[in-house]
């Protein structure tokens, strides 16, 4: 299936139809009226081209919860997403703060080769959040990890985030954070707020995530580094992170999905698929993270994929777990919120989706459509609109909190380094 | 009436009436040497408890038997959140086993509504979490009514941890529902950050509050509320928020004073008040097995089994 393929009629970035020569992996020709005797050709007449997206935050499970994901699912769902890099996180079994861990994904993802799998690397030892773990040893590893982080946890200790984030200057790397204030968040279950009150569930304010990313912004500043911000769910938030860019520090954010569609409302039937760390907020704060992204303040969208199986969300809500799947809704959730109202054009999109996750991440190779560039694509039908239907997800995990969510757009195509790993909506092999 | 009876916001004000007009009916019966109704006959309440609560239990019991309904309890405490059977794997075994209603006490909130979703029979929360506790709203609304003869334009002031409370969650929506002017008053701590969107009024000084309380409903304060930073010490809690006999001369000559169960005597009510006439305490208890009739005669006796199940 690889070869030359000529990809006719397709619009880059949304813009006027123009066809796709692709050689050898990459990008050789863009323009209109190409013709290459011998390639296989993939009619895309009304399809938007984007770059293959990258996600800076994925939850592939793999080693330690292979009844949630794999390296092999996880990865079969990214490229059905349209993505064609997904950033492992850390919060495996072991956890991935050791060359060998990382080295292990990273192989694992070599091998289902639907998608790059780019490992994060933990920052604290065992995410224990009291000793660094060794991550020069990971940064010099095959996995080459830049990204480190102890998602799922804060790394709320201010001297060791002082030192991580020194640390990684070495080696031009970034802290990604999970902010929240542990002690603020106790036992918390959904935004403090109305819902909390109403429903009786331990709230969780938003204070936690903003206090910590503004003294994670501070620190930064202070030793020079550079931090991203993970799961950004707040308007504060946007208001802290704006703030520290217009000082010129290096902070970088992403905004999941359904941060982006969603509120804390969903949680008043106290169904699981709604419960989610950080927690929905209220539809100011979506309405807020919609317009950082737009805005360019918060900088892409990250998945935070977060699969489980059916037992660990049928089961009371203060006991389910927290998660949600995203890899095969993104796309078409960010059409929905951002292109739809006008706030994002295509062009926006690659940028928001693929772009800057890849700059963020330290790859070379992703995020550009043009001639000489790997040919890591997506083609992108804009038109249906379909009920989202977990039982035909690739991922072993059907915790999405989109089913049965009428959502537009399809993606058709997915090629990777010049090879289609999606064809026609399916796995291409 | 709906199906299920698991928040007090689900039941209109007609429906709220309904209930307590028919426990005043029921209660009557109560009064005669045989309190036995055949009403639900060759029905089955289940009492599903993960949390001990011998006295809502044997309530709940009471008022399924004197409807001749057939009651299992199934005494589930601790089993469910930390280790072995699901909620919802006990759920198909109720289902399995006919159960038309099941009675849930739980110490997550929304449990009750979890399990609405795996059985066809009527659910009735038992107290939920710090979510709500409906039959509890309804029998206090229903002794107040007793006891002060009317409900609309009654002033209620709910005193103490409103946060964690379900009993003041379901009362707060009851109470407004029925017409009465709900107050709470507590700490700052130990209320919701968004008590505001509540239909209720707030205040901390109880001593401003009494003097225009027809009610004064005291709450219990929780043995691990006492060291987790909501009040400085319990000594102090109580000087400020507890119910001793000085204060309960703030109140008008026809003020009541109501307590959930259990007290913490010396805390937020001292045993004179507990002891006093003007307590309504032990009669709460009684009005509690009638109110479950009303509500389970009233979830169950419409229903033809085969048909709406």
């Amino acid at each position: 299936m690889t070869g030359t393929w000529l990809i006719t009629g397709a619009r880059p970035l949304g813009r006027d139809a123009a066809d796709v020569l692709v050689r050898d992996g990459l990008i050789a020709e863009i323009g209109p009226g190409l013709d290459e005797p011998g390639a296989q050709r993939l009619d895309a007449g009304g399809l938007i081209l984007l770059p293959g997206l990258v996600d800076l935050h994925t939850h592939l499970r793999e080693p330690g919860r292979e009844d949630a994901e794999t390296v092999s699912s996880g990865t079969a769902a990214a490229a059905l997403g349209g993505y064609t890099t997904v950033h492992a996180m850390a919060n495996t079994e072991p956890v991935a703060d050791t060359a060998g861990v990382v080295e292990q994904v990273w192989r694992l993802g070599r091998e289902a080769g639907r998608c790059d799998v780019q490992p994060v690397g933990a920052v604290t030892a065992g995410l224990a959040g009291s000793r660094l773990a060794e991550l020069g040893a990971m940064a010099d590893s095959a996995a080459r990890v830049r990204v480190f982080s102890d998602d799922g946890r804060c790394v709320d200790d201010a001297v060791l985030m002082r030192r991580a984030l020194e640390y990684v200057r070495a080696f031009g790397g970034v802290i990604a954070q999970h902010a929240q204030d542990p002690r603020l968040t106790s036992g918390a279950q959904v935004n403090e707020g109305e819902i909390s009150a109403r429903l009786g569930l331990t709230g969780w304010p938003a204070v936690a995530e903003e206090a910590i990313i503004a003294r994670d912004c501070l620190l930064t500043a202070h030793v020079g580094s550079a931090l991203h911000v993970c799961h950004v769910s707040t308007a504060g938030s946007v208001e802290i992170i704006r703030w520290a860019k217009s000082k010129g520090w290096r902070v970088t954010a992403e905004v999941t999905p359904h941060h982006l569609l969603l509120t804390e409302a969903l949680a008043a039937g106290y169904d699981p698929a709604f419960k989610v760390n950080p927690p929905l907020r209220t539809a100011e704060d979506a309405r807020a993270l919609r317009a950082g992204l737009a805005d360019g303040t918060i900088d892409c969208v990250a998945t935070d994929h977060a699969p489980h199986p059916l037992e660990d969300k049928e089961t009371e809500w203060e006991v389910a777990a927290f998660g949600m799947t995203g890899l095969e809704t993104a796309l078409r959730v960010v059409h929905q919120a951002l292109v739809e109202p006008g706030l994002l054009d295509w062009a926006g999109v690659a940028d928001r989706m693929s772009a800057r996750p890849a700059a963020i991440g330290r790859l070379s190779g992703h995020g550009r459509l043009a001639p000489g560039e790997p040919a890591s694509l997506v083609l992108y039908d804009p038109s249906p609109r379909e009920a989202i239907d977990p039982t035909t997800h690739a991922s072993k995990s059907r915790n999405t909190p989109f089913a049965g969510m009428v959502l537009p757009g399809r993606v058709v195509a997915t090629f990777l380094r010049g090879r289609p790993t999606v064809l026609d909506g399916k796995l291409a092999w | 009436m709906n199906r299920h009876l698991i928040s007090a916001g689900d039941l209109s004000q007609d429906d709220a009436v309904l209930i307590l007009d028919t426990a005043d009916e029921l209660d009557r019966i109560a009064e005669r040497p045989v309190k036995k109704l055949p009403t639900l006959r060759g029905r089955t309440v289940v009492n599903l408890f993960y949390e001990d609560s011998t006295r809502t239990r044997i309530s709940f019991e009471a008022a399924a038997k004197r409807l001749s309904a057939d009651v299992i309890n199934f005494s589930a405490k601790g089993s469910s959140v930390a280790k072995g059977e699901s909620l919802k794997d006990t759920a198909l075994t109720l289902e399995a086993m006919g159960a038309d209603a099941v009675v849930i006490r739980h110490s997550a909130s929304g449990a009750p509504h979890r399990l609405a979703g795996w059985v066809r029979g009527s659910v009735v929360n038992a107290g939920d979490g710090a979510h709500e506790h409906p039959t509890q709203a309804l029998l206090d609304a229903f002794t107040m009514r007793r006891r002060l003869g009317r409900l609309d334009g009654l002033r209620v002031t709910i005193v103490g941890d409103v946060l964690h409370s379900r009993v003041a969650r379901s009362n707060v929506l009851l109470l407004s529902t029925l017409g009465a002017e709900v107050t709470l008053v507590a700490p700052p701590t130990l209320l919701p950050v968004a008590v505001g969107s509540w239909p209720c009024a707030v205040g901390y000084d109880l001593d401003a509050a009494l003097p225009k309380a027809d009610v004064v409903m005291m709450l219990r304060v929780q043995q691990e509320r006492m060291n987790a930073a909501y009040f400085p010490t319990v000594r102090e809690y109580s000087r400020r928020y507890g119910l001793d006999a000085a204060r309960m001369a703030l109140l008008p000559e026809h003020g009541i004073v109501m307590h959930p169960g259990p007290m913490n005597r010396g805390v937020e009510i001292a045993a004179e008040v507990a002891d006093s006439v003007r307590s309504t305490i032990v009669e709460q208890v009684a009005n509690g097995v009638s109110v479950r009739m009303a509500v389970l005669y009233l979830l169950l006796s419409g229903s033809d089994q085969g048909d709406q199940r």
